[in-house]
């Protein structure tokens, strides 16, 4: 039945890098390829483990940037002083092998069976990967919940997915904020998501809208809060924070 | 069997440093990690104090100007986290027990330290005494950071280093072991990191 | 670091329960708080996994995972049941 989880061990499993594509100067979508793979939900994760030849071991989350029917696909932003990030998005070469574990997750996946609520998407920078997931999924499966995708990023050169995004199908309206520095002209949002920002874009309450917010810790409590403060139910944000190196 | 990861080194781990000085599993790390298990607390100093208790009864307890004008001593040593890494050459300031313990009367075996947020860990008397542990407030000649267990920790340097408890408030007396926090979770009750001790099955 | 939330150790939990649990609804036995586990308080980098109650920051579950030892404390949780589907 489409939305429940085949029960299944989760393991680690051994995938294979396939082909990569730099998304921005600091930002690379991976493909995996991963034997017996079940298919994921748009909005879930999969857990990367990474051995060093001395047996020390790392391990990471990262959402899953494909949709259900894609070959899985992961984007991973390079930290500053980050020890994963840095070897996925300038070491690893197609054909490596590294572990995976998934896919995990059954709280920030879109539930697109939920009819007439309109959503609500909120990224902060690198949290806009789980959201590509559910974007094309919806637009896979020709579903036309009205959705829109509020995305803050510090520039635009630092806008994951740009051109798919500016390319979005109907019903979803994408607002960029750039929160340090904006190209001549720009016409978007500029500055960190605050109320007035999201009081335009949030949809009315009445509409029952269900708000998913996905980025750094300090970005996702704050719109929550926000939103929170907007008259958005608790039980009607969902929120995936995520955090450093 | 798990495949190594080519090319993959993680942060710059430093294995080949003297062993005499490295714990058998550590690495030297330059770094200072931050692990926390909780939230920071921020106890203003006005508030705060370190008791020595012995069941229900304060035996001693001292406000901050109080230990601040205790005899202060500066000491270097290397720390070990369970967590692998080692960081040698480590600077504190602090008063040591020894001179907080003086001031009571007691013959307890075994000490439980507790903290601001509920942390705990014990020892036994012996390792908190003759030289070997402080209340430390200053870090590299500078206030110890509230990430780092400012405004005072319990510095523990031969054990690893979550007996070395932050944001310490004060020390209860026993007369039997109690396993403090990570101990009730499978750490080893002593956690010797030249015996390698860091699970309860070690 | 910031503390992060429950999403984080989705596939820790899995691995000590059997099943998903992001989406199970915890009971705070200290403040009575009812939340997903996806919204709880997660701290990762200490000697162990601590998961603390957003609102009172109790402890709600530790776990430590060592190579022959699981050890998952729950007694923070007055209740945890799985998510209704």
């Amino acid at each position: 039945m489409a939305g429940t989880a085949v029960r299944e061990r989760l393991t680690w499993r051994v995938a294979t890098v396939g082909a990569m594509i730099d998304e921005t100067a600091t930002v690379r979508t991976i493909e995996l390829d991963i034997p017996d793979w079940m298919s994921h939900r748009a909005g879930q994760h999969l857990d990367i483990r990474l051995t060093a030849e001395d047996g020390y071991v790392a391990e990471r989350s990262y959402s899953i940037a494909s949709a259900p029917d894609e070959p899985v696909a992961v984007t991973v932003e390079r930290l500053e002083d980050g020890e994963v990030s840095p070897y996925l998005t300038e070491d690893v070469r197609a054909g490596d092998e590294i572990e995976v574990r998934g896919p995990i997750g059954g709280y920030f996946v879109w539930p697109w069976q939920d009819p007439g609520s309109p959503l609500l998407l909120v990224a902060g920078g690198s949290g806009v990967v789980p959201f590509r997931s559910i974007l094309r999924h919806r637009a896979d499966i020709g579903n036309t919940t009205p959705t829109r995708l509020l995305y803050s990023a510090r520039s635009l050169p630092d806008v994951i997915y740009r051109a798919e995004l500016d390319a979005t199908s109907d019903g979803v309206q994408v607002s960029y904020t750039l929160t340090r520095q904006q190209p001549p002209g720009w016409s978007g949002y500029s500055g960190r998501v605050n109320d007035a920002l999201l009081h335009d874009v949030a949809w009315p309450l009445e509409q029952r809208p269900l708000a998913y917010i996905c980025g750094p810790t300090a970005f996702v409590e704050s719109v929550a809060a926000a939103l929170v403060g907007l008259g958005y139910p608790g039980d009607r944000v969902k929120t995936e924070r995520f955090g450093g190196a | 069997m798990s495949p190594i990861s080519r090319g993959f080194h993680g942060r710059h781990r430093d294995t080949t440093a003297d062993t005499d000085r490295v714990p058998p599993g550590q690495y030297v790390t330059t770094d200072f990690p931050v692990l926390s298990a909780g939230p920071t607390p921020h106890t203003p100093l006005d508030n705060w104090s370190f008791s020595i208790k012995q069941g229900r009864d304060t035996l001693k307890s001292w406000s901050w100007p109080e230990l601040q004008a205790l005899p202060v001593e500066d000491v270097t040593v290397d720390i070990s986290c369970v967590t692998h890494w080692t960081k040698l050459d480590t600077r504190w300031q602090g008063v040591s027990i020894d001179t907080l313990l003086s001031q009571v009367e007691q013959d307890a075996r075994y000490v439980l330290a507790f903290c601001d947020g509920g942390y705990t860990t014990n020892l036994p008397i012996a390792d908190v005494t003759g030289g070997q542990a402080w209340v430390a407030f200053g870090y590299d000649g500078r206030p110890l950071p509230a990430e780092h267990g400012g405004p005072a920790r319990l510095l523990v340097p031969h054990l690893y280093f979550w007996k070395s408890a932050k944001w310490v408030r004060g020390l209860e007396l026993l007369a039997a072991d109690q396993p403090g926090f990570w101990e009730r979770y499978g750490y080893h009750n002593y956690g010797d990191p030249w015996r390698e001790q860091r699970y309860a099955s070690d | 670091m910031d503390a992060l939330d429950g999403n984080a150790i989705g596939g820790l939990l899995h691995e000590v329960f059997g099943t998903e649990m992001t989406a199970a609804i915890g009971t705070c036995a200290n403040c009575g708080r009812v939340a997903p586990v996806a919204e709880t308080l997660v701290y990762l980098q200490a000697p162990g996994t601590v998961m603390r109650c957003r609102r009172c920051f109790a402890v709600l579950m530790v776990v430590v995972l060592h190579a022959d030892m699981k050890c998952v404390d729950l007694l923070g949780m007055a209740a945890l049941e799985p998510a209704t589907p």
